[in-house]
């Protein structure tokens, strides 16, 4: 009784992940490609950087940039308090 | 942990000694490139962060504390938050967004728009640097006091 619930359950797990396997959309063609088509078109005008990763990240995502410079602020601040001693 | 260099090789410390500023010329280009090519602040502080390191443990742990001291770290490790927002809020005292750079008259031309992602990438790059090796010096200058 026990193994046949069990059994069920990994079907059904199975199920779902091979039909999501096989509805998944071919490499290269995502969903929605204005933003990336946007982006790829005008970033070096926009933001006069070459490397359009820089661009992405520090001007289109750029309020996500600042985020990730205070969370290693604010670990290093964590790491100071907890493990230091007073010896530096 | 031992408060006196940890190798009395010559070889080392001479490899040491000739190696540490290519690797921070390397790390100032990754910074100061990451507009153009593959890098960034974070990459490039990285670099920088590891040269220090490098001579903190062929050195000792009070010769890398002499040359980059806890104080200036501390005023270098929240440099990158604080360039960041203010060049932010310039963007709003010139009636743009925040962080929209191209609202600053300067950079408006097109030419030289990639000044404020640069200042941006020092910013980090310095915080980067500050935090990796203070990381590296508290978690190396603990006494065994056991």
């Amino acid at each position: 009784m026990k193994k046949g619930i069990y059994f069920l359950v990994l079907l059904l797990f199975i199920s779902t992940l091979v039909f999501t396997a096989f509805s998944i959309r071919s490499f290269g063609a995502p969903p929605n490609s204005d933003m990336d088509n946007y982006i790829i078109e005008n970033g070096q005008e926009e933001t006069g950087a070459n490397n359009i990763i820089s661009g992405v990240v520090y001007d289109y995502r750029g309020f996500d940039t600042l985020g990730e410079v205070t969370v290693l602020f604010t670990a290093s601040i964590a790491f100071m308090v907890l493990i230091r001693r007073l010896n530096d | 942990m031992s408060e006196g260099p940890i190798t009395k090789d010559v070889l080392v410390k001479t490899v040491t000694k000739i190696l540490i500023p290519p690797i921070q010329l390397f790390g100032l280009y990754v910074i100061m490139h990451g507009h153009i090519s593959p890098g960034g602040g974070f990459q490039g502080g990285v670099i920088i962060a590891s040269s220090f390191i490098l001579y903190a443990l062929v050195f000792g742990y009070r010769e890398g504390a002499h040359r980059a001291k806890l104080k200036i770290r501390q005023f270098l490790e929240p440099l990158g938050p604080i360039i960041f927002g203010t060049i932010g809020l310039i963007c709003i005292l010139f009636s743009g967004n925040f962080l929209q750079y191209s609202a600053i008259p300067i950079l408006a031309n097109a030419e030289i728009a990639a000044t404020a992602i640069s200042l941006v990438e020092i910013g980090i790059g310095i915080t980067v640097t500050a935090v990796i090796f203070s990381i590296f010096m508290a978690m190396g200058g603990r006494k065994t006091d056991g």
